[in-house]
């Protein structure tokens, strides 16, 4: 622990006074400060990092940087002397990477420009108002972080490394003596220290630093071009120059990126040829195929399939033969599943029914609605006792070969014309129960024989209901007549016995 | 037998698919001309010239079994008897329909007729006489609907049968006849 110690006359040597421990440092000092102010000022702005200045006095720039705001007579006061003393009245400059202090022409030589480095900055302090605020010149605070040399943390340099960086930070107070825009300043200076980017600037591609490399370096003073031969960023230009940039990464880094994918098309393009060939090599197997089939050849034609199956790709074998095998294997398997539910649906089971029961019989190795589908349809190539066969309305069902419409049409007739029948008519459910079959299936029957004209459909609030059809019976010319025997003198018969009051006998009304 | 006031209704009055549109061609053929029949039928019996979709038809609803015909049904048939001639649509919206069980041409006819039975061929007659003078009486022309009994008369002054002439109002419109 340092003991501060007062100096009476001048306040702001004190602190670096004390910090002499030795008599002797002390001595030397004084003098060193009285002989040679400049050096003194010199080491006491070693604090800082060192800002270049060009010989016309504009600050050099580094790579990427860009002046943000500049403010004039403007002191720099550290919040104790142990570190740097006052900086009187200079320029300072914010820029998107530094603070730099600039000694104003009549102060001393041009070697004592300093900066800050805005990544040397560990906090911005916001400007309280007070009373006081008023009648004193603008102040603002920030705190810099100081390495272990004393120095302002430098993250560019060196110096500063990790270990000494976080531990100390100094205060500093910049005093706006000068009419400048202090709130102003101070926005672009949250702005540029929270925009971080001197880290940026590391990361961008270094190829545009070689390639203007070869304009000249400061023989245009504050012109483009820096003394490292990088082009400078300047106000609107350097924006747009920063934009291309960026661009012209992207469009590089995209590049590297399609360079793979360039690679893999290429190899794909090799996949889908080996595809063909395998393609061709069947196609020609099967061709040349007579008579004697090798079962060896079989085998692996077989196995080929299996395998360009298991790719995704459809055999092409299988459109000529009899499908793929996957396939074939699957229909009769199915074929024969479906048998057992046949029966007790009472020979037609509806298509969807059909997958459901056969998918969880499957248990595992479930089979897609396309694979049912196309089971089905090879049915017709093989000789199994069932089909597939597909209603007016859309609904597909599954029935026994020897499943025939005229035997369901009959069974259905002779539903219909029973006494009760004839009376109310029938609905699907009725003809469900009596057919043996699921009501869905039963109204496709129905539709279907009402389609065949043996039925008539009569909507009503009661339902959807089927009569036995009696319009071919009926002359338009005679409306009255009937006939002593046929459908319409049944009906008459059945609907009289409720008293409809159609009792007399149909002769009476020739 | 069943019957809607004097009309002696036919047994298949009371199939219930009478009354529902059938959708299958063949049955819907047969079933539109036995409507056309039954229509025609009730409304020269019944004298009723016009139907109107909107209001109530006894002929349309059957309440023994509880059936009657859709908007659409009623449409369906009446538009076949505008196909065939035997009615035609007053209005663009289908809703009154004039049912022509006698065509214009056996109405002038059924008038020629009337005309020479009755000794009027030279003679001067309104049309409200016509219509419902005494010598109309028993006849056909009794209570002919005024607009069919117009356009009848229309079709026989085309031919020169007769010549009509307006009075002063509707009702005193004039016919000469020269038969």
């Amino acid at each position: 622990m340092v003991k501060y110690s007062r100096e009476p006359d001048n306040p702001t040597k004190w602190s670096y006074l004390s910090m002499l421990q030795n008599l002797e440092q002390k001595k030397s000092f004084l003098i060193s400060r009285k002989k040679y102010p400049k050096l003194i000022a010199a080491g006491m702005s070693n604090f800082f990092s060192k800002a270049e200045v060009t010989s016309s006095g504009r600050p050099v720039l580094l790579h990427n940087e860009v002046e943000c705001h500049l403010l004039s007579a403007v002191d720099l006061e550290p919040e104790d002397h142990r570190h740097f003393s006052l900086l009187k009245s200079g320029l300072l400059i914010l820029t998107t990477h530094r603070l730099i202090w600039l000694p104003s022409s009549s102060a001393s030589t041009p070697t004592s420009a300093s900066a800050i480095p805005l990544a040397a900055i560990s906090h911005i302090f916001s400007s309280k108002k007070s009373l006081k605020s008023v009648f004193h010149s603008p102040r603002i605070r920030f705190q810099v972080l100081v390495s272990s040399d004393g120095r302002v943390f430098d993250p560019s340099s060196g110096s500063g490394s990790s270990s000494g960086s976080g531990s100390r930070s100094v205060v500093v107070t910049a005093v706006i003596r000068g009419k400048g825009d202090c709130d102003g300043f101070l926005v672009k200076f949250w702005d540029s220290w929270r925009a971080r980017a001197w880290e940026t600037t590391k990361t961008s591609s270094s190829g545009s630093g070689s390639a203007s490399g070869s304009g000249a370096a400061t023989g245009i003073g504050g012109g483009l071009y820096s003394s490292d031969g990088s082009v400078r960023m300047v106000g609107v230009a350097g924006i747009l120059r920063k934009e291309q940039e960026m661009w012209e990464s992207t469009d590089k880094s995209l590049q590297d990126a399609f360079q793979d994918l360039n690679a893999l098309m290429s190899k794909a393009k090799e996949m889908v040829m080996l595809a063909e060939k395998m393609r061709q090599k069947l196609l020609s197997g099967t061709s040349s195929q007579t008579s004697g089939t090798n079962d060896e050849d079989m085998g692996s034609k077989e196995e080929m399939q299996d395998w360009l199956l298991s790719v995704g790709i459809i055999s092409p074998v299988t459109k000529e033969s009899a499908g793929a095998l996957y396939h074939q294997q699957l229909s009769r398997q199915l074929a024969d599943f479906v048998r057992i539910p046949l029966e007790s649906a009472g020979g037609m089971i509806n298509l969807i029914d059909a997958y459901c029961l056969f998918n969880r019989a499957r248990g595992t190795e479930l089979i897609s609605p396309d694979d049912m589908l196309q089971a089905c349809s090879l049915w017709e190539k093989f000789d199994v006792p069932v089909m597939l066969r597909k209603f007016d309305s859309g609904v597909m069902v599954i029935q026994n070969k020897s499943h025939s419409d005229e035997e369901v049409f009959a069974r259905i007739k002779s539903l219909v014309t029973k006494p009760e029948a004839l009376r109310t008519g029938i609905s699907p459910t009725d003809a469900a129960m009596t057919l043996g079959i699921a009501p869905a299936m039963a109204k496709e029957h129905l539709l279907t024989a009402e389609s065949k004209g043996l039925l008539c459909r009569d909507i009503s609030p009661d339902g959807f209901r089927f009569y036995i059809n009696l319009f071919p019976e009926i002359d338009p010319c005679n409306m009255y007549f009937v006939k002593d025997y046929g459908i319409c003198s049944t009906w008459i018969k059945a609907v009289s016995t409720t008293g409809l009051g159609i009792g007399e006998r149909s002769s009476t009304f020739r | 037998m069943q019957k809607l006031g004097d009309f002696k209704l036919p047994h298949f009055f009371n199939y219930p698919p009478y009354f529902t549109l059938q959708p299958v061609r063949e049955t819907r053929e047969k079933q539109i001309q036995l409507w056309k029949e039954l229509i025609l039928d009730y409304c020269r019996t019944q004298k009723i010239f016009v139907i109107r979709l909107e209001e109530e038809f006894p002929l349309f609803s059957n309440s023994v079994i509880e059936r009657t015909l859709s908007h659409e049904a009623r449409e369906a048939f009446l538009s076949a008897l505008v196909a065939e001639g035997r009615a035609e649509w007053l209005d663009k919206g289908r809703r009154n329909c004039l049912i022509l069980w006698h065509r214009i041409q056996e109405w002038a006819d059924i008038i020629v007729n009337f005309v020479k039975d009755n000794g009027f061929e030279d003679s001067v007659m309104t049309v409200e006489e016509i219509r419902s003078g005494i010598e109309s009486r028993g006849t056909e022309l009794q209570g002919i609907d005024r607009t069919i009994l117009v356009r009848a008369l229309k079709l026989l002054e085309h031919k020169g049968k007769l010549a009509i002439f307006k009075g002063t109002s509707t009702d005193d419109e004039g016919v000469k006849f020269s038969v």
